[in-house]
């Protein structure tokens, strides 16, 4: 991982190798898992991690997620796309 | 009725029995002999335990852990059930077949002492010759594996000027993480202390370059920061609060809130092979003496910070000024933070004295 990963609305993000994402049934919420680190999602966050699979490109994840939410595609592309930035440079997510 | 929430985490010390000598070891002065240590089936009751307790996360140190030939089964059984599986190791021990078998058990991931650099500095700290050359190579064997690697480096007066060069060297290791620990201050460094302490202007120029880094090296390296305590203005949240996230677990089987509790005298520290890791979390005298705020002094009590820092580290509290249960003197608030600025100044500008090594019986 010698470069950054700048991601547009084409890139189709899953979990990188070695990180987990599971729900944790003693305490009732979602986790992420990572090399020494935990991570506690809000709601918005776990709905956008679930379609993390790698088969999804980012604007395909909005649409799903302005279809179930009231939110405006644009308001959606622009948090989604900063969310999952962000998880990408903390290593939670690969492209 | 307790209320107490699970540990996040547990740090189990397979042992301490390790190649090398550093000379800011975390293990205590005391060390275990492999006589005491606990056999396979003990520690995976504690694997067990540590999951059924719900904490995420199973470290699996020492010592160095690898001197264990029953680690892959205790990473096998931690992964089975769903912990997330850490090796901190110095990685002398390591070649590519045992790095294969660790990762078909489950581990995720590996944190990797360097110590320098380069040989010659990395090897005098170390104790230990050709040490470096062999890690460099270990590093390169766990990225090939596919593991994710983390390079955790203690850095100290005669190590902070290649700080800067530590940054690149994990970026061409192809880390993913890097710790960038200052030393902190028990056991084995409390020796070697005035051989270790860096000078104000040394932290001032680390603490730059490490803002520098963070920012040039977004999504490359994360870089995870140990401020220097001696430092700072305010106490660390040491182990994010006294029997709050973490459990250690001695390689004889003694269940502490952190890696120095036993440098307090006058607690108890219940043993896994008496008492059940659940059992101890909720009802140890050890666990319960310092948990919460209910134990703190003033300035603590009132501080709008005390669920912050927790009052700092109550190791240090009772090093620096004789009692456990008073402010850490890290705090500019404490009446004893004098103590620091008094230490900082006759030990950090002096000529370094030769190392006291970790070495079995002191």
């Amino acid at each position: 991982m010698n470069k950054r990963r700048v991601l547009n609305i084409e890139a189709m993000p899953r979990l990188a190798p070695h990180v987990h994402f599971r729900f944790d049934k003693k305490r009732e919420r979602w986790v992420v898992l990572a090399p020494e680190r935990l991570l506690l999602p809000d709601e918005i966050a776990v709905e956008v991690l679930k379609l993390c699979d790698g088969s999804l490109s980012i604007a395909a994840m909005v649409a799903s997620l302005t279809e179930r939410y009231e939110i405006s595609d644009e308001t959606a592309s622009k948090d989604v796309l900063e969310l999952l930035q962000d998880l990408t440079d903390k290593g939670i997510l690969a492209v | 009725m307790n209320t107490q929430s699970p540990p996040l985490a547990v740090l189990a010390e397979l042992t301490h029995r390790c190649p090398l000598q550093c000379p800011y070891c975390s293990n205590p002065l005391a060390l275990e002999g492999v006589d005491d240590e606990l056999g396979t089936e003990e520690w995976c009751r504690v694997v067990d335990e540590t999951a059924a307790l719900g904490a995420y996360q199973i470290h699996f140190s020492g010592g160095e852990p690898t001197v264990r030939k029953d680690l892959p089964t205790l990473v096998r059984r931690a992964a089975d059930l769903g912990l997330y599986t850490n090796l901190i190791t110095s990685g002398i021990l390591l070649d590519e077949l045992k790095i294969a078998t660790l990762m078909e058990a489950g581990l995720e991931h590996v944190q990797l002492s360097l110590q320098d650099t380069s040989a010659k500095p990395a090897d005098r700290i170390a104790g230990m010759q050709a040490a470096h050359e062999k890690k460099l190579a270990v590093a390169s064997l766990i990225r090939d594996a596919g593991l994710s690697l983390t390079i955790n480096c203690v850095f100290h007066r005669q190590n902070l000027e290649r700080l800067g060069a530590m940054i690149d060297l994990a970026v061409d290791l192809g880390a993913e993480r890097l710790e960038i620990a200052h030393t902190q201050y028990y056991g084995w460094a409390i020796k070697n202390r005035r051989a270790l302490l860096p000078s104000r202007k040394q932290i001032e120029a680390a603490n730059a370059i490490v803002v520098e880094a963070e920012k040039r090296l977004k999504g490359i390296l994360l870089i995870d920061y140990v401020p220097p305590d001696y430092y700072a203005r305010r106490p660390k949240a040491c182990m994010g609060g006294w029997g709050n996230q973490f459990m250690n677990v001695s390689p004889s089987g003694k269940v502490l809130p952190c890696h120095a509790a036993e440098t307090i005298p006058d607690l108890h520290f219940d043993n896994i092979r008496e008492r059940s890791l659940v059992d101890i979390w909720l009802g140890s005298d050890a666990f319960r003496r310092f948990r919460g705020t209910d134990w703190m002094p003033e300035p603590c009590r009132s501080c709008e910070r005390r669920e912050i820092d927790w009052g700092g580290c109550r190791c240090q509290a009772l090093l620096l000024t004789g009692n456990a249960a008073s402010t850490d003197p890290i705090c500019e608030l404490s009446p004893d933070h004098d103590l620091i600025r008094r230490l900082v100044k006759s030990e950090a500008g002096e000529t370094p004295p030769p190392f006291h090594y970790r070495r079995m019986g002191g």
